[in-house]
């Protein structure tokens, strides 16, 4: 069963979006659930995050940003042996699109708007 | 007017919202987010929206207007507005979004052109549609009272 907010868990997760909006949606969901979090603006900040040290057990992965997308940086973060669960959140639905970003090195896929609900299927395969 | 007054007219006025497709279920996953601890969230989010589509319908007024039409670049602000649209909920701009990136497929400036002007009213009304809800929960906590829990059962 995913955590709640009153029950803080060991969890850590990193959003990276462009959108402040959307970096502010989904880490109020994360915090809901009892998940650490922080965000980051865009692809080269999600790399440079885990060059200086930091490790996280979810990613949520926006595709488009500027100055890395999300398939570039999930490309870069597997290659540097990142093994965290990431998971790309886009507004895409074509399959083309979604299988492109897969095969950069996803676990998994979702469709925005991000819910809590989508959110937890996520953390209880992470558990 | 009583709390009681004030918070069916919330209800009331809430689902007719809804009803209308102004907004969808994903709205209420915002108000889920809100609790004693971010008492703001929901009002924060709808800023911070309306502040980034007024750049981004600003943004693509003048991509329209360029003698030379970069489509790639205004399916990119479109897919952000549908994106962040969709995020809190504002069905109707985020519909108006859909059609708007069929039409940048299709490189047809005529249609784009009426497509952003539906979109910055569709803002402009779900804007304004907000802006009174908010103003309600602000006179029912004002007098005391809470604000009813939504279902979306209609």
């Amino acid at each position: 069963m995913a955590p709640n907010e009153n029950s803080a868990t060991e969890l850590t997760a990193l959003v990276v979006d462009d959108d402040r909006q959307l970096r502010m949606i989904h880490q109020r969901m994360l915090n809901k659930v009892g998940v650490k979090n922080q965000a980051v603006e865009n692809g080269k900040e999600a790399v440079q995050i885990h060059c200086s040290g930091q490790g996280f057990d979810l990613i949520l992965m926006d595709k488009e940003m500027p100055l890395m997308n999300g398939i570039e940086a999930t490309k870069e973060l597997r290659s540097m042996g990142i093994c965290s669960t990431i998971v790309g959140v886009s507004s895409h639905t074509k399959e083309k699109q979604i299988q492109e970003f897969m095969e950069a090195g996803l676990d998994d896929y979702l469709v925005k708007p991000l819910n809590l609900a989508k959110l937890r299927s996520i953390l209880d395969k992470i558990m | 007017m009583e709390v009681g007054q004030m918070q069916r007219q919330w209800l009331d006025y809430t689902r007719s919202l809804f009803i209308e497709g102004f907004l969808d279920g994903q709205f209420l996953q915002l108000e889920q987010l809100q609790d004693d601890n971010n008492p703001d969230f929901v009002v924060e989010v709808v800023s911070l929206f309306f502040q980034d589509s007024h750049k981004l319908l600003n943004d693509l007024t003048i991509a329209l207007d360029q003698k030379s039409v970069d489509f790639k670049k205004i399916d990119a602000h479109v897919h952000q507005l549908k994106g962040s649209s969709s995020s809190i909920g504002a069905q109707r701009v985020k519909n108006c979004c859909i059609a708007f990136r069929n039409f940048c497929e299709e490189q047809n400036t005529d249609a784009c052109l009426k497509c952003l002007h539906q979109v910055k009213q569709e803002c402009c009304l779900v804007k304004n549609k907000l802006e009174t809800l908010f103003r309600l929960e602000q006179q029912i906590m004002a007098a005391g009272g809470s604000i009813p829990m939504m279902e979306l059962s209609f």
